[in-house]
């Protein structure tokens, strides 16, 4: 029905880029919080120089957290390569 | 006949429970903290509830003429703190609303003005007569800002569905969790309430707005209630009327949800999609 939409080029869906956007700068954000241990941000800078000593990646490529369920602390560790 | 200014505000026995102590906060300015706060305690006193509202913006206080009461103020907030009037004073009763009470904040005062002990003392006298307290909390992060959250037991968070309102939120939300009475204390933590403000479905509907769900998605709160872009917020302000007066509003229908929300009734979620558009809208519209 809304022919005129025809003549136009498919607008770029910004809303989902906003939403990607935010989830890495609010990951970044919560990583100084919670209980997370204060080696945390010290062992991430670490991991990404090593990585870097390979591959170029920006200051975002590592996210590292520590999650506690029942007793049992996870260290979960992200490495975001860039596309080739 | 309306009781006098100085009247009921002090029959409130102090055998009852105190206060629960509500900011309403997000970091980021203008996203509506002001028109929430003035809606949400207007809302709650409409319901029959004692309610005062603060105006924690000192320098730059606005909550007054939202509420329609700028030339009744004579005392504020920093007078009150500093022993210069007392509360009773200082309170200016809503003329609409019985059980409604505003707290100016000081337009001419240092925003120093603000102690944590004063600020303390304040809300622990005002919680013996009222069941509500509503914080309208400064934008930032500052002095006021934390301040504001400080005695909270519930936070409202007022988001706009756009990046650095949402960010800005979350950044709240570390605060909420860290630096407040409560988390100090370690009495529980404070309940966090999501109330996304000036929503627009039909930019939502074409990709231009990020929607709802991925603001709850991002934040990870519960969502107390969405209020819709809409010309009533001006002009309810222009009238120095809260919206949520205005039932023929969608924003004033949506505080109304919000209140009714807040305080444990289950209201479904409205104004999410768009208006169908007519025919000739369809073909020539935006």
């Amino acid at each position: 029905m809304d022919w005129l939409k025809f003549f136009r080029s498919e607008p770029k869906n910004t809303a989902a880029l906003a939403k990607e956007r935010l989830k890495v700068v609010v990951a970044h954000q919560r990583d100084g919080r919670s209980n997370a241990p204060a080696y945390l941000p010290k062992l991430r800078e670490d991991i990404l120089a090593v990585v870097r000593k390979y591959v170029q990646v920006p200051d975002t490529a590592v996210n590292v957290h520590v999650q506690r369920e029942a007793g049992l602390e996870v260290l979960e560790m992200n490495i975001t390569l860039p596309e080739m | 006949m309306a009781p006098a200014r100085t009247g009921a505000w002090e029959d409130r026995n102090q055998e009852n429970a105190l206060a629960k102590i509500v900011v309403v906060t997000s970091g980021k300015g203008g996203v509506g903290k002001t028109t929430t706060s003035a809606s949400f305690a207007t809302g709650l006193a409409m319901r029959g509830h004692k309610t005062a509202v603060i105006d924690f913006d000192v320098g730059l206080r606005n909550l007054d003429l939202i509420m329609g009461c700028e030339r009744r103020v004579v005392f504020d907030f920093v007078n009150v703190i500093q022993g210069e009037a007392t509360l009773r004073q200082a309170l200016i009763k809503d003329k609409q609303h019985e059980n409604l009470y505003i707290l100016a904040a000081s337009q001419t005062r240092d925003k120093d003005a603000l102690t944590a002990d004063g600020v303390g003392r304040v809300l622990e006298e005002m919680s013996k007569e009222f069941e509500y307290i509503v914080c309208d909390s400064p934008a930032g992060i500052e002095k006021g800002a934390h301040l504001a959250m400080y005695h909270a037991d519930e936070a409202l968070v007022v988001t706009n569905p756009e990046v650095s309102s949402v960010r800005d939120s979350d950044r709240v939300l570390g605060l909420l969790s860290s630096k407040t009475r409560k988390a100090e204390s370690g009495d529980g933590r404070v309940k966090e309430h999501l109330v996304l403000t000036r929503y627009n479905p039909a930019r939502v509907a074409k990709g231009e707005m990020l929607s709802v769900d991925d603001v709850k998605e991002i934040l990870a709160i519960p969502l107390l209630g969405v209020v819709p872009e809409s010309q009533a917020v001006l002009t309810s302000s222009n009238a120095g009327t809260p919206v949520i007066v205005d039932k023929a509003s969608d924003a004033g229908l949506a505080y109304d949800d919000v209140v009714a929300r807040f305080l444990g009734e289950e209201r479904a979620h409205r104004f999410l999609t768009a208006e169908k558009k007519g025919l000739l809208g369809r073909l020539f519209g935006p």
